[in-house]
């Protein structure tokens, strides 16, 4: 009982480490040690072999396939999928549209739908956000209007992650306004080979091609592919929210980091000595170490706090973990920024795409350093802003 | 079966329901203030009361009336200690005192001294540091020179806790002439009326007690020597450890404070035709100030998980880690406590105030933010470097 984890959960993280360590296929590991990105074959790959093992999904419910473990259970298999250097399943798909789908989603929906989100034939955008709608979600304009058995949608999505791979797109839209923004909101899986969508590449300061717009003009979706009642959306929106908080501290990521960091610094000299020898990066390592230490904890306390409760309810502390852990993911970034240097300097042409590297002009392990700090500054910006997250706590936690 | 440490047991949920109620009652704020303005010394009558409750032998072994023991006893009993504002000198006797002859005692000083500390008759203080050790647990100048069958102590203690009123000193003394093991530092119990000890007490700056302790050929039988066999540094280095933790769930509770009554403060003071707790940047604070405390408690809840467990290492680690992260919030959130009250948050007729003075107190006691941050950096850190094959040193 002195342990921060149970003999069960201990036994559990075995079994999981066991599978994870014999599963990743050895060219998506490398890729993901490498902070390389991964291509959408061997995405689709990595979803086929947990979905043979039924693990493609194991926070749903079990007759779609999930596997009823509970939120410890889910926490380690993320944490020891992430500490064997694999990527998590497509969020998109697995913890945004799947439990949607599930939890509003009409019979024919879950039938066509679950078992292609799971093994990903469908990949999932999310449509949520728009120019005029960041923090401000219910802000959004795209309309869909009613026309027979369609809805005719128009207008424009914002930041849509990874749609140059994407199939399919859950998207929020308008069909009614002038009440309150947040009714008159409606939730629609709509295809994207569809007449009338276009994807325009956004390019991140990474200079990677990550996020996009993309235009939806005059674009026809079956009524059949609405999820939930019509107008109702916008509570369905804040379940999934709900669901995603719990899992945000990303502390597995930020602790390989940290590992690798203490790794290559003990390489690179300074004045004679080993950057692991020099006080500023101990100092600044190690404070990052304890307040990850912590944050774990603060976890794994709300965690047991949401064992306690209602299968749905969150703790109102929960907002804390994406908004600390997203803190300390961008400081491991920053650290090994600052540990490369000037070796951190030159653009590495294909590195992030894998392709070959024996003629690199700087270490393997900088040819990233940059790239994943400048992207990475969009951490504390998505999936609610620092900012809305304090907001959220203040209201929440302190009834302020 | 119970196995999260976050899960209280009923006799913990007992212990915390006892000394919440206990102090709820008879230790209010304004109590301890008499109108006075300043701090008010602590009370007989208190401790009294604390033994018959059981609190004072809480974390003592259980023949001598402790409980079975884990890390949320520690935690619920400092924690209600640091939101009460306790000034009597709980952790000197209780942490300090009881666990060296806990750890270092013969049974029969056990049997002896542990039951007294339980009834409340026996305050004790553990005489170690020195002026020139700062934070260095081995820095004792401090020594024991052979007398016939018993020993002669020469030295100066410094910021000895509750060495103002101690019925029993433990002092720490280097032998020069046998051989102690690498240290040779060793345990002697000693009266503070003995002939040769000279005690010099003062306040501190939290309205607790300390005292500087000379000791001048002060005689002391062998039979009063603790740790028997060996070196009593690892003894004080536990000990250390424990009441370093102790305090660090204590200041949990002080700034547990200082987050309530900053939130009901913003909640109720007006200014501009609003209440103040209405701007948004004084909301943000706040929340910051929650997340320290949410961070300290948990580092906390850790290094005492850890002083429950074997591993050396891993407690000195912890233990390390918690200090750092208490001193990091405890400064945050007492620094935004008095900021966010304003003028009343730096008067003596506030609480608020008194939680800052003992929180900053409890920021240097058994050693720094910067010192743990450097002991532990020196032990490498709580993470390890990646040895996966494949990754390529440079």
């Amino acid at each position: 009982m002195n342990s921060l984890y149970s003999d069960e959960d201990v036994a559990f993280r075995n079994e999981l480490r066991a599978f994870f360590q014999s599963s990743v296929p050895p060219g998506l590991r490398r890729k993901v040690q490498l902070e390389q990105n991964v291509s959408p074959e061997e995405m689709r790959e990595w979803h086929r072999i947990l979905d043979a093992k039924g693990w493609a999904a194991p926070a749903w419910d079990a007759n779609w396939g999930g596997t009823g473990w509970g939120p410890m259970q889910i926490h380690l298999y993320r944490e020891q999928m992430q500490l064997a250097h694999a990527p998590l399943p497509l969020a998109m798909n697995i913890n945004l549209v799947g439990p949607l789908i599930i939890a509003f989603g009409s019979d024919d929906q879950k039938t066509s739908f679950l078992p292609r989100i799971r093994n990903l034939d469908y990949w999932f955008a999310q449509g949520f956000s728009e120019p005029g709608a960041g923090s401000d979600l219910a802000a959004l304009r795209t309309s869909a209007v009613r026309d027979g058995d369609f809805y005719v949608v128009n207008g424009q999505k914002a930041w849509t992650t990874l749609a140059q791979y994407a199939n399919w797109m859950f998207a929020l839209v308008r069909t009614e306004s002038g009440g309150r923004k947040q009714d008159g909101i409606t939730y629609l899986l709509i295809d994207m080979a569809s007449p009338g969508i276009t994807v325009r590449p956004v390019i991140t300061i990474d200079r990677d091609h990550h996020v996009n717009e993309v235009f939806l003009d005059n674009v026809r979706v079956p009524v059949a592919h609405r999820v939930g009642e019509e107008n109702r959306a916008w509570n369905y929106a804040k379940f999934l929210l709900s669901n995603e908080r719990l899992f945000g501290a990303r502390t597995a990521l930020t602790n390989l980091k940290i590992a690798r960091i203490k790794e290559v610094a003990a390489g690179v000299m300074q004045d004679g000595k080993p950057l692991t020898e020099q006080p500023w990066l101990k100092q600044r390592l190690t404070l990052l170490e304890i307040e990850l230490r912590a944050l774990e904890i603060t976890f794994l306390r709300i965690l047991f706090e949401v064992q306690q409760r209602k299968p749905g309810e969150f703790d109102t502390k929960s907002s804390m973990l994406k908004m600390k852990g997203s803190e300390l993911f961008q400081r491991a970034d920053e650290i090994m920024l600052e540990v490369a240097g000037p070796a951190a300097l030159p653009c590495i042409e294909g590195f992030l795409q894998g392709k070959p590297t024996d003629q690199l002009p700087v270490p393997e392990w900088a040819a990233t350093a940059s790239q994943k700090y400048f992207l990475n500054r969009a951490a504390t910006i998505y999936a609610g802003s620092t900012e809305v997250q304090h907001n959220i706590l203040a209201k929440a936690a302190l009834g302020l | 079966m119970n196995t999260s440490i976050f899960e209280p047991s009923d006799e913990q949920k007992l212990l915390k329901d006892s000394i919440d109620k206990f102090l709820a009652k008879r230790y209010p704020f304004d109590a301890r203030l008499r109108g006075t303005g300043k701090q008010v010394g602590w009370s007989r009558e208190i401790w009294a009361e604390l033994a018959s409750l059981g609190i004072l032998a809480f974390s003592l072994p259980q023949e001598h009336g402790g409980m079975v023991g884990g890390p949320l006893d520690m935690m619920f009993v400092m924690e209600a200690l640091g939101r009460a504002l306790v000034v009597e000198p709980f952790v000197p006797t209780v942490i300090l005192g009881a666990r060296c002859i806990e750890l270092a005692g013969s049974p029969k000083q056990q049997l002896d001294i542990l039951s007294r500390v339980a009834d409340g008759s026996c305050l004790l203080a553990l005489a170690h540091s020195e002026r020139q050790a700062r934070y260095d647990l081995a820095s004792v100048a401090t020594t024991a020179r052979r007398n016939g069958q018993g020993w002669e102590l020469r030295g100066e203690k410094f910021l000895v806790l509750g060495g103002d009123t101690a019925d029993m000193l433990i002092v720490s003394a280097r032998i020069a002439d046998e051989p102690f093991g690498a240290q040779g530092l060793a345990l002697f119990l000693v009266d503070p009326k003995a002939p040769g000890v000279g005690t010099t007490p003062y306040m501190m700056q939290d309205g607790h007690y300390a005292a500087n302790i000379t000791l001048a050929d002060v005689r002391v039988d062998d039979a009063d020597r603790l740790a028997a066999a060996g070196d009593a540094l690892p003894v004080v280095e536990a000990v250390i450890g424990w009441a370093t933790v102790a305090v660090c769930a204590e200041a949990v509770g002080l700034m547990e404070s200082m987050l309530e009554l900053t939130v009901d403060y913003l909640k109720t003071r007006e200014q501009f035709g609003v209440k103040i707790g209405t701007f948004q940047v004084l909301q943000h604070r706040a929340v910051d100030m929650l997340t320290a405390v949410e961070q300290a408690r948990s580092i906390t809840l850790g290094a005492l998980a850890a002083l429950y467990r074997p591993d050396l290492e891993e407690r000195r680690k912890m233990v390390s880690a918690a200090k750092v992260q208490i001193g990091k919030s405890a400064k945050m959130v007492g620094q935004s406590a008095i900021q966010l009250h304003g003028g009343i948050g730096v008067t003596m007729e506030y609480k608020v105030g008194h939680c800052f003075l003992r929180s900053s107190a409890i920021e240097v006691l058994f050693g720094d933010a910067e010192h743990h941050l450097m002991l532990l950096a020196n032990q490498g850190g709580l993470v390890e470097p990646t040895t996966t094959e494949g990754m390529q040193h440079v």
